[in-house]
Parts: C-alpha cells; sequence; structure tokens
C-alpha cells in the first residue's frame, strides 16, 4: 500500500497539492512535507536540459532585437498568431504540477487525478464565450487596463495591480521551491542551484526579450511537453496492444486498492470543500493575470477566440495523455522493484511519469523527460514575471504614479528592472521557503484570481451599475477574505502555524469569498449616488460598444 | 470614441441583432458548461453510487462522464469559435464599414 502513496515533494511545492489536499489530508501532513531526496546525478538529464536552456537565450536575443517598443515588450507587438497564442497559453499554463502531480495522483489514487485535471479545463469555454474578445477590444497591456477603462484610474488599477502582484507571488513561490525540489530529483543537484537558475533565466528572458521571448520560450516548451507526454502514452498503449480497457483491467488488478482506483475516492471527501475548490479552479483561470495578458499579444478579437479554441484542446489532449501515464505508472513502474526503494517510489511519488519514461524508453526518454519537466516550470515562471513586471511598470508606475504622463522609454526601465528585483526576491523567498509547508499557495493564487480578479473584470465588462466604489471596496473584499480564509484554514493555520484545529474548516475559500466580493461589489454600487458614480454609469456606453465591435481597440487597423 | 458615433453604432440594426445573437449564445454555452461541470463535481461529492455503475468488467461510469465532460469543454470551445468566425465577424466587419 505504502508504495503507492504520493510523499510530498511536488505536492507541497507546487500546484495540486493545496488544491489537492482537502482538510484531513492537510492536516496530517508533516513539517517535512516539502522534501524530495537528492538522487543521483543524472547527466543526461541535464545534458538535454542545457540544449533546452541554449535554445531559449538564443530566442531572447532574436526576441531582444526585436523588442523596442511598449507594445513590442508588453504584448509583443501584437504579432503573435492565435494557432501560436494557444500553444502559448497551454505552455503558460501547463505546470510541472499538472505533469508530474497529476500522474502521481492517478499513480496513487487512480480516478481521483482526472477530477483536478477536469477543474483544470471547465474554466477556458467561460473564457473564450464571455472574456476573450472583450478584454482584447478593451485592454492594451493588462487585465488592468480593461477594468480601469471607464472607473477611477488610481484606486481600481491599484486594486488590480495588487491582486496581480500577490497572484504572481504566491504562484512564483510555489515554482520556485518546486523547481529546487525537482532538480534534486530529477537531475541530483542541490536545491540552491535550481533557485538561483530559475531565478536568473527569467529575469534575462524577460528584461531582454520580453514578451516575445517569453511566448516563444512558452511554446517550446508546449510543443516539448505535448510530445513527450504523446509519446509516452502512445508507448503504454502499445504495451497493451492499444486497448485501453486491458491497461485499465490490469492496473485494478496490480494496484494495493484495486477497484477502488476507478471511482473518486478520500482525496476529495468533503462535499463544501469539493464544490468550493470546483468554483475556484473553474473561475480562477479566468482571473489568473498572466493568462489574461496573453490575451493582448494577438492582433484582434477573433484571433484572440482562436487561442482559447487551440489552447482548450492542447490543454485537454494533455490531462488525457497524463491519464494515461499515471494509469500506465501503475502498471509498468509499481510492479518493477527497480523503481522502488523498500516498498516506495525511488525519490517519491511524483517520480512516477519520470520512471514510467525509464520503463518504456530507457535513459534516453527518461532524461528527455526530466529536462522537459524541468523547463516547463521555466516557462510558467517567465510568464509570471512578466506579468508581475508589467502590473508595477505600466500599471503602478505609469498610470498611477506618473498619471500616464511618461514615456516609453523610462517606462521600460522601470519594468526590465522590476523584473531584476521580483528574480532577486523570488530567489530570496525560494531559498527562505525551502523547508516551509507552502502547500496552499497555488490554491490560494486560485482563489484570490477567483475572488478578486475575476469579479472585478466580469462586472466591469458586463454590468453598467459598477462604480469605482463599488469595485475597489468589493474586489478589496474579495481579495481580504480569500486571504483571510485561508490563513485559518487547515492549511496554514494547522499545517503551517502549527496550532490543533483550523478556525476555518475548509481548505478552499472561493465558496464564501467570490460571494462575497460579488455582493460587495453591488451593494456599494448600488448605494453610490456620487457624481463621479453616474459620470462612470454614462461612460458605459462607449466601452460597450468598443467592447463589442472593437472600434477603436488597441492596434486595429488603422480605420 | 465620439459620443456621436456610440448612439450610432447602438442604433444600426446590424450592431442589435449581433449583440443580441453573441449574447445569447455566450450566455448558453457558459451556463451549459457551468452546469455541466457542477453536475459532474455534485455527483462525486454526494452521490457516488452513479459513478460507481459498471460498465463491462472494469470500467465505471466515472470514466466516460469524466472523459465526456473535457470533451465538452473542447467542443463547447470550439462551436462557439466557429460560430463567431463564420457569422460574428462578418456581422462586425458590416458595423465597422458603415461606421467609418
Amino acid at each position: 500500500m505504502s508504495r503507492f502513496r504520493a510523499p510530498g515533494a511536488l505536492r507541497s511545492a507546487l500546484l495540486l497539492p493545496a488544491l489537492l489536499l482537502p482538510a484531513s489530508a492537510a492536516r496530517a501532513a508533516g513539517p517535512d512535507l516539502g522534501q524530495a531526496q537528492q538522487q543521483a546525478t543524472n547527466f543526461m538529464a541535464i545534458g538535454m536540459f542545457v540544449v533546452f536552456v541554449l535554445f531559449t537565450l538564443a530566442i531572447t536575443w532574436w526576441a531582444a532585437r526585436r523588442t523596442r517598443s511598449r507594445r513590442d515588450f508588453y504584448a509583443a507587438g501584437g504579432s503573435i498568431t492565435g494557432f501560436q497564442n494557444g500553444l502559448a497559453i497551454a505552455g503558460d499554463f501547463m505546470s510541472a504540477a499538472s505533469f508530474l502531480g497529476i500522474s502521481a495522483l492517478v499513480y496513487s489514487n487512480g480516478y481521483d487525478g482526472l477530477i483536478y485535471s477536469i477543474g483544470f479545463l471547465v474554466g477556458w469555454p467561460i473564457i473564450v464565450t464571455l472574456m476573450a474578445e472583450r478584454l482584447r477590444n478593451l485592454g492594451k497591456f493588462t487585465f488592468a487596463d480593461v477594468v480601469s477603462y471607464r472607473l477611477g484610474q488610481t484606486p481600481v488599477r491599484t486594486l488590480a495591480a495588487c491582486g496581480t502582484l500577490v497572484v504572481v507571488a504566491f504562484y512564483l513561490i510555489a515554482q520556485m521551491v518546486g523547481a529546487g525540489q525537482l532538480i534534486k530529483l530529477l537531475f541530483g543537484l542541490d536545491y540552491d542551484v535550481a533557485v538561483v537558475l530559475v531565478g536568473v533565466l527569467m529575469v534575462l528572458y524577460v528584461s531582454f526579450g520580453g514578451m516575445l521571448a517569453t511566448t516563444w520560450v512558452q511554446i517550446v516548451k508546449a510543443c516539448l511537453l505535448l510530445g513527450g507526454a504523446t509519446l509516452m502514452a502512445f508507448l503504454v498503449l502499445a504495451a497493451f496492444g492499444f486497448n485501453p480497457i486491458a491497461l485499465f483491467a490490469r492496473a485494478v488488478e496490480v494496484h494495493p486498492k484495486h477497484a477502488a482506483i476507478m471511482l473518486p475516492g478520500s482525496f476529495v471527501a468533503n462535499p463544501v470543500d469539493t464544490i468550493s475548490l470546483g468554483l475556484a479552479l473553474m473561475f480562477g483561470t479566468a482571473g489568473l493575470p498572466h493568462i489574461l495578458m496573453r490575451f493582448f499579444t494577438v492582433a484582434d478579437a477573433r484571433e484572440a477566440r482562436k487561442s482559447v479554441f487551440w489552447a482548450t484542446s492542447f490543454i485537454g489532449y494533455f490531462y488525457i495523455l497524463t491519464f494515461i501515464i499515471g494509469f500506465g505508472a501503475v502498471t509498468l513502474v509499481a510492479t518493477n522493484s527497480f523503481y522502488l526503494d523498500g516498498t516506495t517510489l525511488r525519490g517519491g511519488g511524483n517520480m512516477a511519469a519520470v520512471w514510467l519514461a525509464h520503463a518504456v524508453g530507457g535513459d534516453v526518454l527518461l532524461g528527455f523527460i526530466s529536462a522537459v519537466a524541468f523547463a516547463t516550470i521555466l516557462a510558467v515562471v517567465a510568464g509570471l514575471t512578466l506579468s508581475g513586471a508589467s502590473a508595477v511598470s505600466h500599471d503602478l508606475y505609469a498610470n498611477v504614479f506618473r498619471r500616464g504622463r511618461t514615456d516609453e522609454k523610462s517606462e521600460l526601465r522601470v519594468s526590465k528592472i522590476t523584473a531584476l528585483v521580483l528574480g532577486v526576491v523570488a530567489i530570496g523567498l525560494g531559498i527562505a521557503f525551502e523547508k516551509q509547508n507552502i502547500a496552499f499557495m497555488v490554491g490560494l493564487a486560485f482563489a484570490i484570481a477567483a475572488s478578486a480578479n475575476f469579479p472585478l473584470l466580469i462586472l466591469s465588462m458586463y454590468w453598467r451599475g459598477l462604480t469605482t466604489r463599488g469595485a475597489v471596496i468589493g474586489g478589496s473584499l474579495g481579495l481580504l477574505v480569500a486571504v483571510a480564509l485561508t490563513v485559518l484554514s487547515p492549511s496554514i493555520w494547522v499545517a503551517v502555524l502549527g496550532y490543533k484545529t483550523a478556525i476555518f474548516p475548509y481548505s478552499a475559500p472561493a465558496l464564501f469569498s467570490m460571494p462575497v466580493a460579488f455582493i460587495g461589489c453591488w451593494l456599494v454600487s448600488v448605494l453610490d449616488r456620487s457624481r463621479q458614480a453616474d459620470t462612470e454609469q454614462k461612460a458605459f456606453e462607449a466601452q460597450y460598444v468598443r467592447s463589442q465591435t472593437g472600434i477603436g481597440a488597441e492596434g486595429a487597423a488603422a480605420h | 470614441m465620439h459620443p456621436d458615433l456610440v448612439t450610432r453604432v447602438k442604433k444600426h440594426p446590424t450592431f442589435v441583432d449581433l449583440v443580441q445573437k453573441r449574447n445569447r449564445l455566450s450566455w448558453q454555452i457558459a451556463i451549459l458548461m457551468c452546469v455541466i461541470y457542477f453536475a459532474f463535481v455534485f455527483l462525486v461529492a454526494f452521490d457516488r453510487q452513479i459513478l460507481a455503475i459498471k460498465l463491462g468488467a472494469t470500467l465505471t461510469l466515472a470514466f466516460p462522464l469524466g472523459l465526456g465532460v473535457i470533451l465538452s469543454a473542447i467542443v463547447l470551445t470550439g462551436f462557439y469559435v466557429a460560430r463567431a468566425n463564420r457569422v460574428y465577424d462578418q456581422m462586425t466587419r458590416e458595423i465597422v464599414e458603415d461606421a467609418r
């Protein structure tokens, strides 16, 4: 039984953990949840990773020569096609946790893995029907452009920038710690090496190559990850004569939980948490600043919409692959003592996909998949850093601090300095959090995105009644309630602060914080009788026409 | 945007038609996705007996349902995009032309 448990490495470090662990599991987690055992140095994997890094640096050099204006830096000059942007969104969104974490969860619990994959996917139809086109028509570089389109620039932009920075910070720390744990597992190198390496590379990509380099790093990563996962799933299915039923039957036979792996299990035991998590996953996706920013890199609303279709297809396909890979690991890895350390998986449960690569493709595929898993982190942190840097330079510096009176050069300088500062801070926090239990971080990032960014965006675009006061108070409430409930929940109150019982019994706050945000925005706006509120509501008409038609949209062909 | 232009575009029959059609489809798809997803989540949270129904020797109903949610997300996105590319873009072009 124990060899099928997924120990902590990725669980604490990356995305899944926080989302995956309901109250009981989080409570059971020990203080060393985030620790991974260092493996023997893997030169094959390191070699392939070095090739990837050199290639991405060449892309950055190429992109740097094409990045001159603000629009180049923040939005790749609007030159990305829908298909390319779809791949880049997939590269931005599919983290190492999606790959290693979900396949590990399938390995240990079977069907449960699919529940999370589904949650990560269902936000996309909402994005395409309700948001993508309007975002592109109204915004310029950041989602704060859209929210503050007809509302008070200073307060609303400041709030949206805070929402961006908070989401980016939690997401970034989780990725840094994940990188540190992964490098021990995959390359057999020290934790600090990974954190510094990731920090330096992300600053290089972003400050020199801007959005163009970030986009192509994400596209290359998406192709590698999709290609590697496709190959693995193909080899697994080939081992079972391309009959998935035979694969599942064998898995049920050898897995200690037997037929239970074909059903939702203990990981989602509590209905309130299940639903709250579902909300956070679905609507959090529609509020992630680094994803929203990608919609400004395409020429127009039509391309924005196409990019969501491609992204949804690639991400959905990828999750189906991870499911096959997880079941493949049950049948081909757990049955081979070479991959087991006593009774547990060598290096921890998150190694399921990596060992499966070895089982079906030998040392070469093992090295390749390890390099791809690590490269995955680089693409995600680059997108996060660019998003954080633009919140500071475009929203806070240019529009709030300088009230729009700034030149291109100084705004870009602020952006590059911010990227550097973010890199240093991320390295510092990555090292500081090495031994901390950070299982809550990405879950919190999704909850904040769903409870602050998403309500602000959807209401500003769809409801003429929204006023500055309503947006600021409602959005802040959503942000604060999401943070406060997370602090009081088992994943921080018990697992980090060490109290015996949590004050707020659930792990996922979105079920409570989202209504608070919406009701706050609505109530304050309705009660707002100021003259400013009146002007803002009247300005909705022009915003509405532009959002529907794209007349006057940024970068639209000169009419 | 000039206020006159706003009024003019808003009165344009194609604009009225576009907004009505697109809004209806958008919300239908968004709500349908929510219904599909939360129906699935509620089954997971409250009624696992249904998911446990056996299909053949190994498979359970949970598999086609889960896979179905994934595919429905892709299909719904694709349906909206195809429709918008074919119909709405044409209407938008018409409005933009007339607004010049």
